[in-house]
């Protein structure tokens, strides 16, 4: 059992950062390298859609992060006091986004790298996205193999 | 993150280092729109070899890019894919729509001695 939390300003450079943190402390636990490799994709999307979206690109917004490894898999919590989402399931279908260079695929990527997604929200308050990855006996051994 | 690029054939290859994601999406779609509009006449190659993550913000420049090339008649295409990132392009359905060029295929060969 480990946890860990952080909390940074919604700056671009700090999606990067959620990522490692993340992967370092999935690596304590029984995660393949593929299996790392996607929960680093989940988080990159739920920072970024903190930034862009819940905080519209502005950079002194704060965003936490929460993380919790235990022997069943690794918990993770992004939350972001921003503008919040107006329609949660809308905003989870593939191509929903305000922004045409981006496919609106955040939340699809969250789904299907990970094995549960929550979302609360509330307009002018923010947004906390919560995320659960299984953890699995083969990915121990072929971490362990590396 | 690296961008560089040469001219090999009629194509123009990109040759990436580093991740792509929101930080630097804006700068990768900068330096690819400047490449795209001075050399009008070829198509984009992007050598993905050296990179090993991609997210939904980085996947945006690419379809991005392929979208206007296309219309113009062009193409972009992705060479080098690490199995990390093939995982994401086949999950967005990118595999479908941009043609990956497989390992080994369409590298650089090294220049003639003189």
């Amino acid at each position: 059992m480990n946890r860990v939390h952080l909390r940074f300003l919604s700056l671009a450079d700090n999606v990067g950062l959620a990522r490692v943190s993340v992967a370092a402390l999935a690596g304590q636990g029984r995660f393949s390298l593929s299996d790392i490799e996607e929960i680093k994709v989940a988080v990159s999307e739920a920072v970024s859609n903190a930034i862009i979206h819940g905080y519209q690109r502005r950079t002194d917004g704060w965003v936490e992060l929460d993380l919790e490894l235990d022997d069943a898999g690794l918990t993770i919590v992004v939350e972001d006091w921003g503008v919040g989402i107006e329609d949660i399931e809308q905003a989870r279908q593939p191509s929903y986004s305000g922004d045409p260079e981006r496919m609106g695929l955040g939340f699809v990527f969250m789904e299907s790298f990970m094995h549960g997604l929550e979302v609360e929200s509330t307009l002018g308050q923010g947004t906390r996205v919560q995320m659960r990855r299984l953890a699995n006996v083969s990915g121990e051994l072929s971490r362990d193999a590396q | 993150m690296t961008i560089m690029h040469s001219i090999q054939d009629h194509q123009v290859r990109v040759v990436l280092k580093g991740d792509l994601d929101l930080k630097t999406a804006d700068p990768l779609r900068e330096a690819l729109d400047k490449l795209c509009e001075r050399y009008r006449d070829r198509n984009i190659v992007l050598d993905l070899a050296e990179v090993d993550f991609i997210d939904s913000s980085g996947l945006g420049v690419i379809l991005g890019r392929y979208r206007r090339l296309e219309s113009q008649g062009r193409t972009i295409s992705l060479a080098g894919v690490k199995a990390s990132v093939r995982t994401v392009l086949e999950l967005a359905g990118i595999d479908s729509i941009i043609t990956i060029v497989e390992a080994g295929r369409g590298r650089f060969e090294a220049p003639a001695s003189k």
